[in-house]
């Protein structure tokens, strides 16, 4: 009896075929349409980056040759000769920013997810204030740079690029590692709590190994914005000469201002120079981007098996 | 030592006995009528080593109360159950123990726990030596994602016993009866193990820094029976060196491994988690004193 009134009370016909009835098509059509605008976002962000990169790739390829990368800049500009001092320069730069800025901004992100509670007031402002670091322009803080070291010492330096870079680098890191570190699922944590070791070596041996992935991803994409940063550079590293060092602490030729001087000067004879050096600087990132992966990679096959 | 208690008592049952599962049945099982139990849980017979202590503890977890008026012992190389239904305070119970609540924003606690005199939460108390002598394994099986050997190795050698390293984590996985099942892969990952090998890895973990006490969360809710007949299997032999206490929701699952049994409860208005009874596990499922215990223990409640 109520299995019949049941069945006549239902708003539509059960035995009617399967296909969209009702408002489904319309939901169907709006679905396709949300459906299709992500995908043209997503592809219009691939095609910028291709545009870009073919853009270099075909301005920069003719300035490429050995000579370009194994040899410094002609003494008193003009064309010919390399950029090798400039490669190495920005490499020894941005190396060092990260040694700078990597470490501190793991640990203040281990700060924030391990040790301040959930509800700890210093993280929250903590937060906020990595926050607030990576929207400051960078030219702010080549300018604090300049005050703080390069007035110091009267000369520009690779050093005070390195500390600007670091300044960059790390609210990034520490953003990102905060990220990944809160990914890390709790159990973990509270299994090494309930077997008697103190937090920090949980920390080291099981945490951190857990979240290495994300933490080498987010500090390589901190490197790789701060190698193409050219603001505090000009400020606190430009007036370098044409030859290769390593003194850190003196002026360091770097990349991106050279590309800025070359494509910035009256004599189109320095724009070929410009996009090889663009070129140069894309491929680093690239390299090291792949290389961290692959790196990353491998330790996840020797857990997994 | 063990004369005093003669159902439970571990020399009266050999290791690979069934007896245990069968205990409800067994009618010798009966408490003799003359010394009726006592709910706050004082032994009928000769008292044993009294690991832990408790006194009137009471937990709140900000302003809302989960546990009231607790006061029970537990004791040495005892396996106690913690029964109850969802909500009653068992796990709250379990965690205060070795002070796994204090990460829990909001968490207090009253009363006293005394370990073996100790208080447990004494200023002076560090909480990481806590939890190096009393062990804990939870509901989830949570190996770390390391090899098995590594997930064994870890605790022995952040605490420095890194003597015999090979010698102990074999010791250890021997104990929680997972070795012939490993042996020939200790660098593969634990991650690739089953759920049940996934839950005795934990173990063997938990016992390889030779803690005092074993809590046990629900070891066996996440598992399959096989896996959990292995597991309960398990404690039956580990209760010779370590005293463990087993929450767990499952009655049977008391009954069979369970020395003593402690029922906790919802009571009143606030529901707030009592302990209801505790005693024998025997007398706790076949002669109970409080009816809301008969009631649970016969399925008629939770």
């Amino acid at each position: 009896m109520t299995s019949i009134a049941r069945s006549e009370a239902l708003p539509y016909d059960p035995t009617a075929p399967l296909t969209p009835s009702g408002n489904l098509r319309r939901r169907l059509v709006v679905s396709r349409i949300a459906q299709g605008a992500a995908v043209a976002a997503a592809f219009i962000a691939v095609a910028a980056l291709a545009l870009v990169t073919f853009d270099v790739i075909k301005a920069g390829a003719s300035a490429l040759s050995l000579d370009f990368l194994i040899q410094d800049p002609p003494q008193f500009g003009g064309i010919g000769g390399g950029v090798r001092s400039n490669i190495v320069g920005s490499a020894v730069i941005v190396f060092l920013a990260g040694v700078i800025a990597v470490p501190i901004g793991v640990l203040i992100a281990i700060y924030m997810t391990e040790f301040a509670g959930p509800k700890s007031r210093i993280a929250s402002a903590l937060r906020l204030g990595l926050d607030l670091m990576q929207g400051i322009p960078s030219i702010v803080i080549g300018l604090f740079v300049l005050g703080l070291i390069v007035k110091t010492q009267h000369k520009d330096s690779g050093f005070a690029g390195s500390v600007a870079l670091a300044i960059i680098m790390v609210p990034l890191v520490a953003r990102s590692t905060q990220e990944v570190l809160r990914l890390v699922p709790s159990p973990l944590r509270e299994a090494s709590d309930a077997l008697g070791v103190d937090r920090w070596r949980s920390i080291i041996t099981v945490i951190l190994p857990t979240a290495l992935g994300g933490i080498i991803t987010g500090s390589i994409l901190a490197v790789a914005r701060a190698a193409g940063e050219t603001a505090p550079l000009l400020v606190v590293d430009s007036t370098f000469g044409p030859h290769l060092t390593f003194n850190w602490f003196g002026p360091m030729p770097n990349v991106p201002v050279s590309i800025l001087t070359a494509s910035d000067s009256l004599n189109p004879a320095g724009f070929p120079r410009a996009w090889g050096e663009a070129l140069v600087l894309l491929a680093l990132i690239l390299l090291a981007n792949i290389g961290a992966r692959l790196l990353y990679a491998r330790s996840r096959r020797k857990l997994t098996g | 030592m063990t004369e005093g208690i003669p159902h439970v008592s571990s020399s009266a049952i050999p290791d690979d006995s069934v007896v245990p599962r069968q205990r409800i049945q067994t009618p010798t099982a009966a408490p003799a009528p003359a010394a009726p139990p006592r709910i706050d849980g004082t032994p009928r017979e000769a008292p044993r080593a009294t690991v832990f202590d408790i006194r009137d503890m009471s937990v709140m977890y900000g302003s809302k109360k989960a546990l009231d008026w607790t006061t029970l012992k537990i004791y040495r190389n005892l396996v106690t159950a913690v029964i109850g239904p969802s909500g009653c305070g068992k796990s709250t119970f379990i965690r205060s123990l070795n002070r796994m609540n204090d990460s829990i924003p909001g968490f207090q606690i009253g009363g006293q726990v005394l370990y073996h005199g100790h208080d447990i939460y004494a200023r002076a108390t560090n909480r990481v030596e806590v939890r190096r002598r009393i062990g804990m394994v939870f509901q989830r099986p949570n190996p770390f994602p390391k090899s098995i050997y590594d997930n064994v190795a870890w605790a022995p050698r952040n605490l420095g016993m890194k003597k015999n390293l090979d010698e102990r984590v074999e010791r250890a996985l021997r104990g929680a009866a997972l070795w012939g099942e490993v042996k020939d892969r200790l660098k593969a990952s634990a991650l690739s193990l089953s759920g049940g090998q996934q839950q005795r890895l934990c173990i063997a973990r938990a016992i390889a820094v030779e803690p005092d006490v074993l809590l046990l969360d629900e070891p066996a809710s996440a598992l399959d029976p096989v896996a959990t007949a292995s597991i309960e299997d398990l404690m039956h032999d580990l209760k010779h060196r370590y005293t463990i206490v087993i929450v767990t929701h499952n009655m049977q699952q008391a009954a069979r491994v369970a020395d003593r049994t402690a029922f906790f409860s919802l009571d009143g208005q606030e529901r707030v988690g009592t302990l209801v009874e505790y005693n024998d596990t025997e007398v706790i499922f076949s002669n109970p004193v409080d009816t809301r215990t008969r009631d649970y223990v016969t399925g008629r409640f939770g």
